[in-house]
């Protein structure tokens, strides 16, 4: 009877946290949607067949419902990697760049491995080769700006900037070059398509959807896990709330800023190599334009808790897949959908604006996501 | 800026000019080749001294600001679309409407700028966050616009982009004129003359650049409000005290700065080429950002560093100028993607701080709670 009335209240206790985190981020959408609503008539479209066209086109059929897992795949990898970077206290910008070469690399083992072995690969070997290539090249190209954010201070917002323009050029050279696809038809800057020893396979006959989907959610409970039951995520928690603090308590901040920087490079670089090897079997220029920004927007959306990312994935890829139903019923443009995300994420930012049209009393204390130049 | 900076960017414009007189000596005299790169850098330098302004004046009053990308697409965007409605639609005259264009892309950095302002004065939002909540509202808001307005149900163009009204015109400085005399029938000295005068023949923007970076030197470190700025930023309490209004310097230094990323943006599709495309400011408003704290946070040392950022992209332009008389040894000068990677990895070199260190305001990005 006693035990029964704790866990009562204490499911209710969950609850209640639940309801409170997601109470702000609600509100948020919310508005966005009535103030996108506001943009599209103001346009002369009909905001109500424009959202009934978004939400037919993102869950209206196992279709629809496979090809909105399909786009929530990278979305929970890329914002499983900004939001364990804003756990650390890291601003991560470069989930772009870290994806792009993630992707250059997977392609890279996918379609070359075999024929610079001289023999062809089983599938359990050449498969998960290929992506933990994706994987160390993404935490390579993070590791880079942690290292320079431990030891010379250079601001790891400015230099992942920086690293994604790095990472454009250099994949377009590569692709462009050494990397192109050979083939008499091709004039477009993509790779050779991978082997079929290095795909993955798919759940459903017929159905896009992919293992990758399946890894997703698998790598967000990891994290969750990584995070909260070990050492690792505990230091990368102090850092992140008060590195002075850590420093005092005998945490390596300057081991952990970089550690931190590698895995989160490490989820974008996944983000990459999942959509060569379970989606497109090739990486083509210019496929991941906007997923960086995309990510930053999942991860505030979500409360940085890998939970919140992946429904705040969901809904991301909710709007982009149902965008094309949209456009056919209302011949409202694509980009509309920018615009709401663009919104959603000023929304959940100032949440003192939500907080404020809402009435709603902040609580708790305020959580620190970057700090200034000076690190 | 001490001499170990200024040191170093003169070494690298060095360098940078040497590498293309090297390789274009074949083709052209060194001299012609000098001028016209440094006409080159002084102009493409123009959006980040610009962009490095606005970030000196909003963080010189204690506000970062990384939305400088955004806020220079957006005025991009609407100081051309600006200029085409004023034309098409409301019949003005080309040059009547290129200034109004210049007129409305400064407006429309100053309103974002507002809005950076409130997020994180008034709303106290991570000013990281908010700024990063600018540029993605800035490509979400020209994107959206530029398909919308053109090729919507509803556009009053009827699906087609229609010719902007053209670009701000080379002012020329009659040098050539005022020296030629003294050259008195020698060819080459006339010639000389001439290929120096390209340096100074600029567009209005980029000339206005220039002396706006003395004109915020001024401003910043001679006046009243200079000193208001600054104490607002590094002490911004001690400045309450003393009968500042914090809010209000922060509120009017980042509308500052909002005008200057708008100045900016108009020289994108304005000044440089009449036309817009999504993206186009390709990652020089974070550019600039490298630029401001490389200068230390000074107009004149952040325009010192935009012209070598300036001077590399010049590099890349007449690397492409130069590609048939580029030695074989240095094949990979042709590589455009390779070549285009100077900017980027000089400024990550610059952030190490090898250089010297940079300190920021004390109070840059600290929100004020009285």
């Amino acid at each position: 009877m006693q035990s029964e009335k704790q866990s009562n209240s204490l499911s209710r206790k969950i609850l209640q946290a639940i309801s409170d985190a997601s109470l702000v981020p609600f509100l948020a959408i919310l508005t966005a949607v009535v103030l996108g609503g506001i943009i599209i008539a103001f346009v002369g479209g009909n905001p109500f067949l424009a959202y009934r066209g978004l939400i037919e086109g993102s869950f209206g059929s196992t279709k629809a419902l496979s090809e909105t897992a399909v786009w929530a795949t990278p979305y929970i990898f890329a914002g499983l990697a900004v939001a364990l970077a804003f756990k650390g206290g890291l601003f991560n910008i470069g989930a772009e760049g870290q994806l792009a070469v993630g992707a250059v690399s997977s392609a890279l083992i996918g379609y070359a491995l075999p024929e610079w072995l001289g023999f062809s690969l089983p599938t359990i070997i050449h498969l998960p080769l290929a992506i933990i290539a994706g994987m160390l090249m993404g935490g390579i190209w993070a590791g880079i700006v942690g290292w320079l954010k431990a030891y010379t201070g250079g601001h790891e917002v400015i230099n992942t900037i920086m690293m994604n323009y790095i990472a454009l050029n250099t994949t377009s050279f590569l692709l462009n070059g050494v990397m192109k696809d050979r083939s008499p038809t091709n004039v477009i800057a993509r790779t050779p398509l991978i082997d079929e020893s290095a795909r993955m396979p798919a759940i459903f006959e017929g159905l896009r959807v992919h293992w990758g989907f399946v890894l997703a959610l698998f790598v967000a409970f990891f994290i969750w896990w990584l995070l909260n039951k070990t050492t690792l995520g505990f230091e990368i928690r102090t850092v992140g709330l008060n590195p002075d603090a850590a420093q005092y308590a005998g945490i390596n901040v300057k081991r952990t800023i970089i550690l931190t920087m590698v895995l989160s490079g490490m989820l974008a670089g996944l983000a990459g190599s999942i959509e060569v090897t379970g989606l497109n079997y090739r990486h083509e220029l210019g496929f991941s334009i906007g997923y960086g920004f995309d990510a930053i927007a999942i991860a505030l959306l979500g409360k940085s808790h890998p939970l919140g990312i992946v429904l705040s994935a969901f809904l991301f890829a909710a709007m982009r897949n149902g965008a094309t139903r949209m456009q056919f019923l209302t011949q409202m443009p694509v980009d509309l959908i920018s615009m709401i995300q663009a919104l959603i994420l000023l929304f959940v930012a100032a949440d003192a604006i939500i907080r404020y049209i809402y009435r709603i009393k902040a609580k708790g204390e305020r959580v620190v996501l970057t700090r200034g130049w000076g690190g | 800026m001490d001499w170990k900076r200024f040191g170093f960017i003169a070494l690298i414009i060095i360098v940078l000019f040497s590498v293309v007189v090297m390789v274009g000596q074949a083709k052209q005299p060194p001299l012609l080749i000098v001028t016209s790169m440094l006409a080159t850098t002084i102009a493409v330098a123009t959006p980040l001294t610009l962009g490095a302004l606005s970030g000196v004046f909003c963080e010189r009053s204690g506000v970062v600001n990384i939305g400088i990308e955004g806020m220079m697409l957006t005025s991009a965007f609407f100081g051309w679309l600006g200029a085409i409605y004023m034309f098409h639609i409301f019949k003005l005259p080309p040059s009547v409407s290129i200034v109004l264009g210049v007129v409305f892309a400064i407006l429309t950095g100053a309103l974002m700028s507002l809005l950076h302002a409130a997020l994180s004065i008034t709303f106290k939002v991570d000013q990281i966050i908010g700024g990063t909540v600018i540029n993605i509202l800035a490509v979400g808001l020209t994107g959206f616009l530029n398909r919308q307005l053109f090729f919507g149900a509803t556009s009053v163009f009827k699906g087609s982009v229609p010719s902007s009204p053209g670009v701000l015109p080379t002012i020329h400085i009659p040098i050539t004129e005022l020296f030629a005399s003294a050259c008195g029938t020698s060819a080459t000295c006339l010639q000389n003359v001439q290929a120096i005068n390209r340096v100074f023949d600029q567009k209005p923007i980029a000339m206005g650049a220039v002396l706006l970076v003395f004109f915020s030197h001024y401003i910043l470190f001679n006046t009243r409000w200079g000193l208001r700025t600054r104490a607002v930023g590094e002490h911004p309490k001690a400045a309450d005290t003393v009968g500042i209004n914090v809010v209000f310097m922060r509120y009017a230094n980042v509308l500052i700065g909002g005008m200057f990323a708008g100045l900016a943006g108009a020289y994108f599709t304005i000044e440089s080429v009449p036309s817009f495309e999504p993206l186009l400011t390709n990652g020089r408003g974070f550019i600039s950002l490298a630029a401001m704290i490389f200068g230390n946070w000074t107009p004149i040392g952040a325009w010192a560093a935009s012209l070598v950022f300036g001077a590399s992209q010049a590099l890349l332009i007449n690397m492409q100028i130069f590609r048939d008389v580029i030695p074989p040894q240095w094949s990979f000068l042709q590589e455009s993607y390779i070549v285009g990677l100077t900017p980027y990895i000089l400024t990550m070199f610059i952030l190490t701080g090898i250089i010297g260190k940079t300190t920021s305001p004390a109070a840059d990005g600290v929100p004020y709670e009285k």
